[in-house]
């Protein structure tokens, strides 16, 4: 029982302790209980966490991190561009470059791979995700602004020796995931985990002459080892990643080696390449089971060259982080503190059309999070850092978090925190490239690009209440959140079609997001989650205050889950049912554009729904088949100018529903355990 | 010559276990039986252990009755902590609540008292 308490706490060692919880509970939940809801909230940890397990990510169509959202109402899932097919996440209507997207507590997607990281992440190796609205913690840094999502990996002391996983789609993509785990000792195991994907065939169902989906290409390695040592203490985590991502987009008939660089047929190429190499070591004292020193080191680099027709993008960044960590407490458990410093060095070489943007950004920081938590009925994170940043100064991050248990089975909290960030420009914002539209920075004199670090104060108000409802068990959420910038990057769309123009802020700009979510148990095995959301998501643009484009004001959620009773063998049938609707959404301006390529000032709303039938046959096999966008919502024309795609009218990135139309896929699961 | 001997055996035995009592542990660890029964009197039983300056983790698992205590000897003993604990009206194996404050306890808590001896 000690040893097994040791194991646990020293696993939570790189968790912070606004989080630490709810790792706890994962591991709980995964290892010695085995879940029964997908989606896990917490009543008595302090931030405003939700936490999907493994069982909610199989309940999505595919395949990697960027489409494992959709069964969930606390992130949005857009579409980035009409070319790329890459889905875009926001959590309280702003993009993922404000939120902190971390693996197993490293920020992962940053820099150079905001636009595309999280498609890099295969999801059959995720155990579980969290995700935080607000402020978040200090320990990680300083970047994120309005909120949080940390994946958790499979561990190899905990992973079954082999799965496999098999999947084919309608339009034309095929998966394949192999896991090997192997315990080698006492202390030691390690895993395997093999992940490839591609397109073949191209598809073009709306005859625009343009592929609705890039073929494409992906090789995604991960080899981890696991050390743990119950009586002395010591975890360690090694792992080494390997990637390799070909995609080709645009005109059907283009030939990559024939028409590259010429106007015979537009096309692009997006290839990336990443090598990762990360390593975490943890000692929890034996005699004083709170007090843990936690040591985590990166090294990443990603390399991806691509051209958008004429126009050339290259970014590679190579990356070191490491982070230093000391959890103790203050006289007792009720108090406890973590501290600590990390360093960050980031070494960009950036082309854009062979224009140098090259740079290199380091950074060094300290925090202290103190954690009170009376272990009843009300809990508190105060956090506070330091940082010395080469292009931001030097500057101090507050973030606060507050719980309190009014009464019984309802929870109120609060936050607020500041957030300070460098806006990469064009990695953030390269759906546009694939337009005709020529980038023009507004020199302020800034640091980055000629322009200033982004700053932003988030505040949040939740509350939630369980109660019985007609004797069912039933859910009410409410949350209000703000972002108040002082400085942003603003991206004008508004100005022309043939431009986007980057300048810094004169004036406000917000981000309010109000959700609404009703849960219900409509009878056993039968789960209902509903939400309603709102964004005003406002900026002064140089022309006036507008909302912010391809943003939908009101947006509506519905999940039905459905499971039969689990059998002696392990047989089981589950059927899941999600249905999206989104409001209108402000388009980009184009009424100086000839009248055949203006477009309204609005987008239509529409729906979608998406279902998945999964049949389990024994707790090895399973299969499952699905449909994606089963009432074939397609946009109906997704590329302006796409008849002449080298004319001044020409874009692709004015994308608001689907380009693809119906999709329906199926696959198979094979595990020894 | 043996009785000196023995006299020499005895002052070393002695001073050893006055130096090891001396050398009091800043995180001993304790596991001492507390009755009680529900959530509300694992509640109660930590809030009165932390209650003890010198207690620097106490966990009280509802099965077992056990509570699993870490304090600074040099502030507290283990039988401070069960006195406190007793105040409120649980009993451990050599401490006992009043019985009015027995009396006293919200329904739930009311655990079927050992008899004392």
């Amino acid at each position: 029982m000690y040893k097994k308490h040791i194991v646990v706490t020293a696993l939570l060692l790189f968790a912070t302790n606004l989080f630490a919880q709810v790792t706890k509970d994962t591991l709980g939940e995964v290892i010695v209980r085995g879940s029964s809801k997908s989606i896990r909230k917490s009543y008595s940890v302090t931030g405003n966490t939700a936490t999907l397990t493994s069982k909610e990510l199989l309940k999505a169509a595919c395949c990697n991190l960027a489409e494992s959202f959709e069964t969930n109402p606390a992130i949005d899932v857009n579409y980035a561009d009409a070319i790329t097919g890459t889905k875009q996440i926001k959590m309280l209507g702003l993009t993922s470059p404000y939120l902190l997207i971390s693996e197993e507590n490293v920020p992962s997607v940053r820099g150079a791979s905001q636009a595309y990281g999280l498609s890099f992440t295969p999801g059959t190796w995720v155990e579980s995700i969290q995700i935080t609205k607000g402020a978040g913690s200090v320990v990680n840094g300083f970047e994120s602004i309005s909120g949080q999502i940390n994946t958790e990996l499979l561990k190899p002391m905990t992973d079954i020796p082999f799965y496999l996983n098999v999947y084919g789609s309608s339009d034309a993509r095929f998966e394949v995931n192999t896991h090997l785990t192997h315990r080698l000792s006492e202390k030691w195991a390690t895993s395997l985990l093999l992940h490839g994907n591609t397109r073949v065939s191209k598809n073009d169902m709306n005859d625009d002459g343009f592929l609705d989906n890039p073929l494409s290409k992906q090789i995604n390695f991960l080899n981890r080892w696991q050390y743990g040592d119950a009586q002395k203490g010591w975890v360690s985590f090694i792992n080494f990643r390997y990637m390799d991502d070909d995609k080709q987009m645009g005109e059907v008939d283009f030939d990559k080696d024939r028409d590259r660089g010429t106007t015979n047929f537009w096309g692009a190429e997006i290839n990336t390449e990443r090598l990762d190499v990360s390593a975490k070591l943890g000692y929890v004292f034996p005699d004083m089971p709170y007090q843990s020193i936690g040591f985590q080191t990166a090294f990443n680099s990603h390399n991806q060259e691509s051209y958008f027709g004429l126009r050339t993008y290259d970014i590679k960044q190579n990356s070191f982080y490491t982070n230093l960590i000391l959890n103790s407490i203050i006289s007792n458990t009720r108090n406890k503190f973590a501290t600590g410093i990390n360093f960050t060095y980031d070494d960009y070489s950036e082309y854009l059309s062979n224009l140098d943007f090259s740079r290199i950004d380091n950074s060094i920081g300290a925090f202290f999070e103190y954690t009170f938590d009376n272990s009843d009925d009300f809990s508190l994170v105060a956090g506070l850092r330091a940082d010395g940043h080469n292009r931001l100064g030097f500057f101090l991050t507050p973030r606060l978090h507050v719980r309190y248990n009014p009464w019984d089975q309802a929870v109120l909290r609060v936050s607020a925190g500041r957030g300070k960030r460098a806006a990469n420009i064009f990695a953030e914002n390269q759906q546009l490239l694939a337009s005709a539209r020529t980038f023009d920075i507004q020199n302020n004199n800034g640091d980055i690009y000629g322009l200033n670090p982004e700053i932003a104060w988030n505040y949040g108000i939740s509350f939630m209440q369980k109660f019985n409802l007609f004797s069912k068990s039933a859910e009410v959420v409410f949350d209000f959140y703000r972002t108040d910038f002082q400085n942003k990057v603003v991206t004008d769309l508004y100005q022309s079609p043939q431009q986007v123009i980057f300048y810094d802020l004169e004036g406000n700009a917000y981000a309010n997001s109000f959700q609404a979510e009703f849960n219900l148990e409509i009878i056993k095995h039968v789960d209902l989650r509903t939400a309603y959301k709102f964004y005003d998501i406002s900026t002064d643009y140089t022309t006036g205050k507008m909302q912010q484009p391809l943003q939908a004001e009101h947006r509506f959620f519905a999940n039905l889950g459905f499971q039969t009773h689990i059998l002696d063998k392990g047989q089981q049938w589950k059927f899941d049912v999600t249905y999206n609707w989104n409001g209108e959404q402000k388009l980009p301006f184009t009424e100086t554009n000839p009248v055949e390529y203006r477009l309204p000032e609005n987008s239509p709303s529409f729906s979608l729904v998406n279902a998945q039938i999964t049949r389990t046959f024994s707790s090895t096999f399973e299969i499952y088949v699905g449909g994606e966008n089963i009432g074939n919502y397609k946009q109906p024309n997704p590329i302006l100018g796409s008849d002449a795609p080298f004319g001044a009218n020409f874009d692709s990135s004015i994308v608001y529903a689907p380009v693809f139309g119906q999709m329906y896929y199926a696959g198979l699961r094979f595990k020894i355990k | 010559m043996k009785n000196l001997l023995l006299m020499l055996v005895m002052f070393l035995t002695i001073t050893t276990t006055a130096n090891a009592q001396e050398k009091k542990n800043k995180n001993a660890k304790h596991d001492v039986e507390i009755n009680g029964n529900c959530d509300d009197c694992k509640k109660r039983i930590e809030k009165a252990a932390y209650s003890v300056s010198g207690v620097k983790s106490a966990i009280w698992d509802i099965e077992s009755h056990n509570l699993h205590v870490i304090l600074n000897e040099q502030k507290a003993s283990i039988a401070d902590v069960k006195t406190k604990i007793a105040a409120i009206g649980h009993d451990s194996n050599d401490v006992f609540a009043t019985d009015e404050v027995y009396e006293n306890l919200h329904q739930c808590c009311k655990y079927d008292r050992k008899a004392q001896e």
